[in-house]
């Protein structure tokens, strides 16, 4: 039964990786395939190779004139002007040496999952480097260079018609993707992450429901600042289920950003690790139950590297590779070995204890929020 | 900005000698609800879909509504009128809007009525000011208000190569401090908000992670 899965890995993934202080910092992988390895998780005939994106298919959601910028930009000939004008040379975007290369070959991880999937080689395939959803058409936007999800879409919808289910759980909307097909009746993109109203990119409103032939294919569902487990599943299942069974897809692609938890710098909600096992369980029996089994997954945001990373995505892993995992112990050895280069001390167990989020007071005032905009994305489905 | 920018150039207006039964037909035709009454190209009165409505209720008390229609809208239009220049800032548009508790201002230049500016398009303005359209993350920092602290604030962010696309400015909560709010392109803005922190200025929103005083600690 576990031949179920692919896991696309590439060591190369790790150097997509701005500068020592970013914290967007793919050690996380690192950390994440010695967890999954430790538990015993990772078979030889699970590992796949991603080839890199060619050209002409980063060209399906991305300017030529950008793929060129981003070709060159660290040899240093182009003025930072103009780098700016496409989103790098920035904080959240610095170049990199290697940086199209890399940033082709995490792009070509996706595309890969996505092919083995749609040959039947697999059901199911993961690409934990992948998910970096807010890239834009031209531009580099909050740690993203290209837009893998929305190359590995439009490749989906050229190739072979077929129709798209995205869904994305990362604390940040998914603008990125949301606009590439914020026009196609095919594509649905649906949408969990922090109210827009205070954090990065803004939008991601209720109101935001496509456009033209696309209208009501865009689904957004914005959670208030501080929500917590009980309010984020509610939502998750209120309206996933609901928008599947309407929209009937070829294939989900789920996007595993998981900097909605309670560690994470980034963001301000106060998820525990508990939703990052309980998402990808229904995830895995929809796809089941609507597309035949047909399921890509990739990673996202996630900026608390030592605690919570690496739990959220080993229980992702198990889930997709029929190998679920209820509350264990965290190897002694994981523990040992990195340790000493954490800064905070790393957790015992692959869930979370209860209690890591001090109660907060507006508890049933955030859950109501939550509930009405729920209803509100109810009325359109 | 000024009102020229964002008025409506195309005017829908009506004759002062025009029937009221006329009239709700142009406001219906065009989907307004102001309508300017011009002579001879210059403004005389104003009227809107709900001041017909109103003086019309009051006409049939006394007569059968066919000849109450029929009656001009000069007998019921207001002839005092609050208007705009076109070079007027739309603050103060808005200004005046608010304080007369108007819905539109016809824009008059000389004698010539050239745009008409309502409500909604302020409100639209204000909106574009206010701004989500590009990639942004909104920040509040309260300040003293003092010479070239908004200038200190944003220098910070420029140090971080942070682009600011917006910024607005209100009254603090206590006299002598200044929120300041703005739309920044960024994801990550801890060290920024480090930077801002430490120059003594409180940072009202994002809330900073328990570590944020010490630099690179929580990601190294």
């Amino acid at each position: 039964m576990s031949e179920q899965a692919l896991f696309i890995h590439s060591d190369a993934f790790f150097r997509y990786r701005f500068h020592d202080d970013h914290p967007f910092n793919n050690q996380r992988l690192e950390l994440t395939l010695d967890l999954i390895r430790s538990l015993n998780l990772l078979k030889d005939h699970h590992l796949y190779e991603p080839t890199a994106a060619t050209d002409k298919e980063l060209y399906l959601t991305h300017d030529r004139e950008y793929v060129e910028v981003v070709k060159t930009a660290h040899e240093g000939t182009i003025p930072e002007s103009r780098l700016l004008e496409f989103g790098l040379s920035t904080e959240d975007n610095p170049v990199f040496d290697g940086m199209h290369d890399i940033a082709a070959l995490i792009t070509g991880g996706t595309l890969t999952a996505v092919k083995q999937v749609m040959s039947g080689a697999r059901p199911h395939a993961l690409n934990l480097s992948g998910g970096l959803h807010h890239a834009l058409r031209a531009k580099a936007s909050g740690f993203c260079v290209y837009n893998d999800a929305s190359v590995a879409i439009a490749y989906l919808r050229e190739k072979y018609d077929a129709r798209v289910m995205y869904i994305d759980t990362d604390a940040h909307h998914g603008d990125g993707v949301q606009w590439s097909f914020y026009g196609d009746p095919d594509v649905m993109t649906v949408s969990i992450h922090e109210t827009g109203r205070y954090l990065f990119p803004g939008t991601g409103n209720v109101y935001e429901r496509g456009h033209d032939a696309g209208f009501g294919a865009c689904i957004n569902i914005p959670v208030d600042a501080f929500t917590e487990d009980d309010s984020w599943m509610e939502a998750f299942e209120r309206v996933i289920p609901s928008a599947i069974r309407k929209f009937q897809p070829d294939i989900i692609l789920s996007q595993h950003g998981c900097d909605a938890h309670h560690y994470d710098p980034l963001t301000h909600l106060s998820a525990t690790i508990r939703i990052y096992r309980e998402m990808p369980r229904l995830l895995h029996e929809w796809a089941h139950e609507w597309c035949d089994g047909r399921w890509v997954a990739v990673g996202g945001g996630g900026y608390d590297i030592w605690r919570v990373v690496p739990r959220a995505w080993t229980y992702l892993w198990a889930e997709m590779s029929d190998q679920p995992l209820g509350e264990v112990d965290i190897p002694a050895a994981w523990r040992k070995r990195w340790q000493r280069e954490s800064p905070v001390e790393l957790p015992h167990t692959l869930h979370d204890p209860e209690g890591i989020v001090e109660p907060i007071p507006r508890r049933e005032e955030i859950t109501q929020k939550n509930r009405t905009v729920v209803d509100q994305v109810l009325q359109y489905l | 900005m000024l009102v020229e920018e964002i008025m409506h150039r195309i005017v829908h207006t009506v004759e002062p000698e025009l029937s009221i039964r006329e009239a709700f037909q142009v406001a219906r035709q065009h989907r307004i609800r102001h309508l300017p009454v011009v002579k001879e190209g210059r403004l005389v009165g104003i009227i809107t879909d709900r001041d017909l409505g109103h003086a019309l209720l009051h006409m049939v008390d006394d007569e059968p509504a066919a000849e109450a229609l029929a009656h001009p809208v000069s007998e019921v239009m207001r002839r005092e009128i609050i208007t705009a220049h076109p070079l007027d800032f739309v603050e103060e548009a808005a200004r005046l809007l608010y304080q007369h508790n108007i819905g539109c201002l016809p824009v008059v230049h000389g004698e010539r009525l050239t745009g008409i500016l309502t409500r909604k398009d302020v409100f639209k303005t204000l909106i574009e000011m206010f701004g989500v359209h590009q990639p942004s993350q909104h920040v509040e920092v309260e300040v003293a208000d003092k010479i070239g602290v908004l200038a200190e604030v944003s220098r910070i962010f420029s140090q971080h190569k942070t682009n600011i696309h917006r910024v607005m400015v209100y009254p603090g909560r206590q006299p002598g401090r200044l929120k300041l709010v703005f739309r920044v392109q960024a994801i990550n803005m801890l060290g920024a908000l480090r930077d801002i922190v430490s120059a003594g200025h409180r940072v009202l929103w994002p809330p900073l992670p328990p570590d944020a005083g010490k630099p690179g600690e929580c990601h190294e």
